[in-house]
């Protein structure tokens, strides 16, 4: 499955440069078609778990936060417009969001139980999501994060990864109330702004 | 608030706003192309940093999607512009479904009661609803509002009791949020005890919110004068 994987290249804006086009997938999809959705599914399915993994945390909740997700995006894909961004974008936003939603009504005493992991760890999941994949753009990402001074970093980070809102990430890192977002929006620009991400 | 609302950009981009906070700046976005296009951009950005996070899905979660979808239809694309006003003024009331006119405010603009199409109990029947959720927020002095969502029905209601009447010349009008969209879903009649069902897709709906509008017109966009938001996330 991860060959089928979509890199997605110096031009985020149009589109995966390599793998299914999918745009056009999402096209598809809006139409009902079902084939479309699956080459979708295998396209993006590991990202869009690494994601829901990562900020929900417990692996069995997280399938549920990406089975939900697909379904919105299967339900929303005639509404995917390439206008206002690429495909994978607005897809992980769907993700996203609905993992940021998860961990907030389950409220952080959940999420972060081990004692709860270990009871909900399905057996054939690899749960080392964070391991992540050597990939090209995984090392630019991570060479544009390192371009950022700390503070900018680490609210980035907790916002995004730890799905925490600005205010508790002003607490976090005992920021001045109202300075956190500043943080994230800097952070964020800056990243874009190296990352070459188009507008 | 205002001078300071451009900087929520990055915190909403990533979802690190609170309901309270993401519903402002949602409204923000209608009249600020300069965040739209921020927003957008920061976007991209953050999906980016998924980059680091590849996963390996279970083996029976590609079984589970593709049965889901088999039996959901993909919802229309949006058309702009929106859809006629006649068919998003859907608005029902049970206490009364009879009445064929409502005036509003001291403007005396007259709309019908468009019930034809949703029998009365209809309330009743999403307010009994298997997977109901209720949001309840107060309004007004001692007054509330309480949301019904049902995703099985695809129905979504407001009950408001002792809920203040609008400003003369103005009106309540209901919305739906889908991410950072939201549709007008109907308006609420006169009167401080309504029981109304929102028009367009509840299901996939990530909240409702009440505004205040001038009578008998219909925006695109909620006005800065929002008296209640419900998030379905809770």
């Amino acid at each position: 499955m991860s060959q089928l994987r979509p890199v997605a290249g110096d031009d985020p804006a149009g589109g995966a440069s390599s793998g299914p086009d999918l745009a056009a997938l999402l096209r598809s999809c809006g139409k009902g078609d079902q084939e479309a959705f699956a080459q979708l599914y295998d396209a993006t399915s590991s990202r869009v778990v690494g994601l829901a993994v990562r900020v929900v945390r417990d692996p069995a909740q997280a399938e549920e936060v990406a089975q939900e997700a697909f379904l919105d995006i299967w339900r929303t894909s005639g509404r995917f417009d390439p206008a206002k961004g690429s495909p994978l974008g607005w897809l992980l936003t769907i993700v996203h969001r609905k993992a940021v939603d998860r961990v907030r009504s389950a409220e952080a005493s959940t999420r972060r139980d081990t004692s709860y992991h270990q009871q909900n760890q399905p057996v054939e999941h690899d749960s080392t999501a964070e391991a992540g994949v050597a990939s090209l753009e995984a090392g630019r990402v991570r060479s544009a994060l390192q371009s950022l001074t700390a503070v900018q970093r680490e609210a980035v980070e907790l916002a995004y990864f730890g799905g925490y809102t600005h205010t508790e990430v002003a607490t976090m890192l005992e920021l001045p109330v109202g300075t956190a977002k500043t943080r994230i929006r800097d952070g964020l620009i800056r990243l874009r702004d190296t990352m070459g991400v188009a507008t | 608030m205002s001078s300071d609302i451009h900087a929520l950009s990055g915190a909403y981009a990533v979802d690190a706003l609170d309901d309270i906070e993401r519903a402002q700046f949602e409204r923000h976005l209608a009249d600020c192309p300069s965040c739209t296009s921020e927003v957008a951009s920061l976007r991209e950005t953050s999906a980016l940093l998924a980059e680091t996070t590849i996963g390996t899905p279970s083996a029976g979660l590609r079984d589970r999607v593709l049965a889901d979808i088999a039996s959901v239809r993909p919802l229309p694309p949006v058309v702009e512009p929106a859809p006629e006003p006649h068919r998003r003024r859907r608005v029902v009331t049970l206490l009364a479904a009879a009445a064929a006119v409502v005036a509003i405010g001291t403007g005396g603009i007259v709309w019908q009661q468009l019930s034809d199409d949703r029998p009365p109990d209809q309330f009743v029947a999403l307010q009994t609803a298997s997977d109901v959720r209720t949001f309840t927020v107060p309004v007004g002095d001692g007054g509330s509002a309480t949301v019904y969502v049902s995703k099985k029905l695809n129905e979504a209601g407001i009950e408001t009791n002792g809920m203040p009447r609008a400003p003369s010349g103005s009106q309540y009008v209901l919305w739906l949020q889908h991410g950072s969209m939201m549709t007008q879903a109907g308006t609420m009649p006169d009167g401080s005890d309504n029981k109304v069902l929102f028009s367009g897709d509840a299901a996939s709906a990530d909240g409702a919110a009440v505004s205040v509008e001038d009578a008998g017109t219909v925006p695109s966009q909620p006005s800065d004068d929002v008296v209640a938001v419900f998030s379905f996330d809770a």
